[in-house]
């Protein structure tokens, strides 16, 4: 349980996703213009991130390994991910259309994510346990949207700030995003290293 | 000389990361040391000529609806042979690019050529299209990573260039460096060219322009 709590917290704060391993930063500035867009990304992300990780650990474990096709999973998993998007947008579309509403329009961005494809692999990598991969999913997605939702907030500062004309637009977000991304740094020695 | 045209226009016109600011995982995440961006940019640009060729050869196959799954699966295919190739030959950048090598598959400049150049262009013109956007790309990697590992190691390409008594400035190869640096460069190339820069993120060039542009623009109608 308490490696659980670990794993959660570090990659919601220590690793962020996108301040501190870079992963989906096209999103990270393309949707976080307004907060409500954040939050539906980020939840979509999240929801992705976790079935993912349902769907690709067993497909590495009980049909690439037996096989000795490991080397395959970078096809494997991105090819699970593709799929696994256009189905959940189909069977969306049909049962919950609310929620088809609500998320629908983040959905075939997702797959292009580097974050989702990132965080199966990483899974793998690290040698996670089925719990822990999905317990590392959850929180990598949760990582994500609170870096959306924090930077959302910052950026309609700098939208309305003076900046030098050259650094207008979108160089004065990435030397903002740095700045946040410094105030992350404050948890890298949270459980010493 | 179209096809000149074609190859030229990735470097600076249409800079994939600079100008249309497509693929900026990579950009931020490997540039700590010189040698480690021209590797990724190098092993980028393959996979991009490879795609871009594959998928021009096959455009007439591919059914329209299916056609980003497609895409996906050949990309991945070269992605691994890469992967492979240098972690034969070249285990310590292998083992430098760790995770962004298998994620050089959802790198958005290769998904994005293929949707909006080479399944529509015949092969020579989607190779030199490839060639030259994959050069522009290694480019930009090479001048943020050129600035983080001055600033950042006080070295260039491992060759010590500071006096080892003076103390590099460690933000620079920190993450909150390389999103500072980005930021700079991009309003260097900008103030170079007397170009007003980039607003917005380059939608136009990412393979899901239709969809979200669309999806998102009804949505906020949608909420007035």
């Amino acid at each position: 349980m308490k490696e659980l709590v670990i794993i959660m917290i570090s990659a919601i704060l220590v690793d962020n996703v996108v301040l501190s391993q870079f992963k989906g930063i096209c999103p990270f500035l393309g949707v976080s213009k307004k907060m409500q867009n954040s939050v539906g990304m980020g939840v979509a992300v999240i929801f992705v991130m976790v079935c993912a990780t349902a769907v690709t650990f067993p497909v590495y474990k009980f049909l690439l390994v037996p096989f000795g096709a490991d080397y395959l999973k970078t096809i494997a998993f991105i090819l699970v991910i593709a799929l696994f998007v256009q189905l959940v947008e189909i069977i969306l579309k049909k049962v919950l259309p609310p929620l088809y509403k609500a998320l629908g329009v983040y959905l075939p961005l997702i797959t292009t994510n580097c974050a989702v494809l990132g965080v199966t692999i990483t899974n793998i990598d690290e040698g996670y346990t089925f719990i822990q991969s999905i317990t590392n999913a959850l929180g990598t997605g949760l990582a994500f949207t609170l870096a959306l939702l924090l930077f959302s907030g910052v950026r309609t500062k700098v939208d309305a700030a003076d900046v030098p004309e050259t650094f207008k637009g979108v160089p004065a977000t990435l030397v903002a995003a740095s700045i946040v991304s410094i105030s992350f740094m404050g948890f890298s020695g949270l459980f010493g290293s | 000389m179209s096809n000149f045209k074609e190859f030229t226009k990735g470097l600076i016109k249409e800079n994939p990361t600079l100008v249309t600011l497509l693929g900026m995982c990579p950009t931020l995440a490997v540039t700590v040391s010189a040698s480690n961006a021209i590797g990724m940019g190098l092993a980028t640009t393959f996979v991009l000529i490879c795609s871009n060729m594959v998928i021009s050869l096959l455009k007439n196959v591919i059914p329209k609806e299916v056609r980003l799954p497609c895409y996906i699966v050949i990309i991945a295919g070269f992605v691994t042979a890469v992967e492979l190739l240098l972690k034969q030959y070249l285990p310590s950048l292998h083992s430098a690019l760790g995770i962004f090598l298998p994620l050089i598959t959802v790198n958005c400049i290769i998904l994005g050529r293929a949707e909006v150049f080479a399944g529509k262009n015949k092969i020579i013109p989607s190779i030199c299209d490839g060639a030259g956007m994959g050069l522009g790309f290694t480019l930009a990697l090479l001048m943020m990573g050129t600035v983080r590992e001055i600033f950042g190691s006080g070295s260039w390409f491992g060759i010590q260039l500071a006096p080892k008594s003076l103390d590099p400035m460690m933000i620079f190869i920190m993450p909150a460096g390389g999103f500072f640096v980005l930021g700079c460069v991009i309003a260097f190339v900008n103030k170079v060219a007397r170009k007003k820069p980039p607003k917005e993120m380059g939608c136009k060039g990412c393979p899901h322009y239709e969809n979200c542009g669309k999806a998102l623009e009804l949505k906020e109608k949608e909420e007035g």
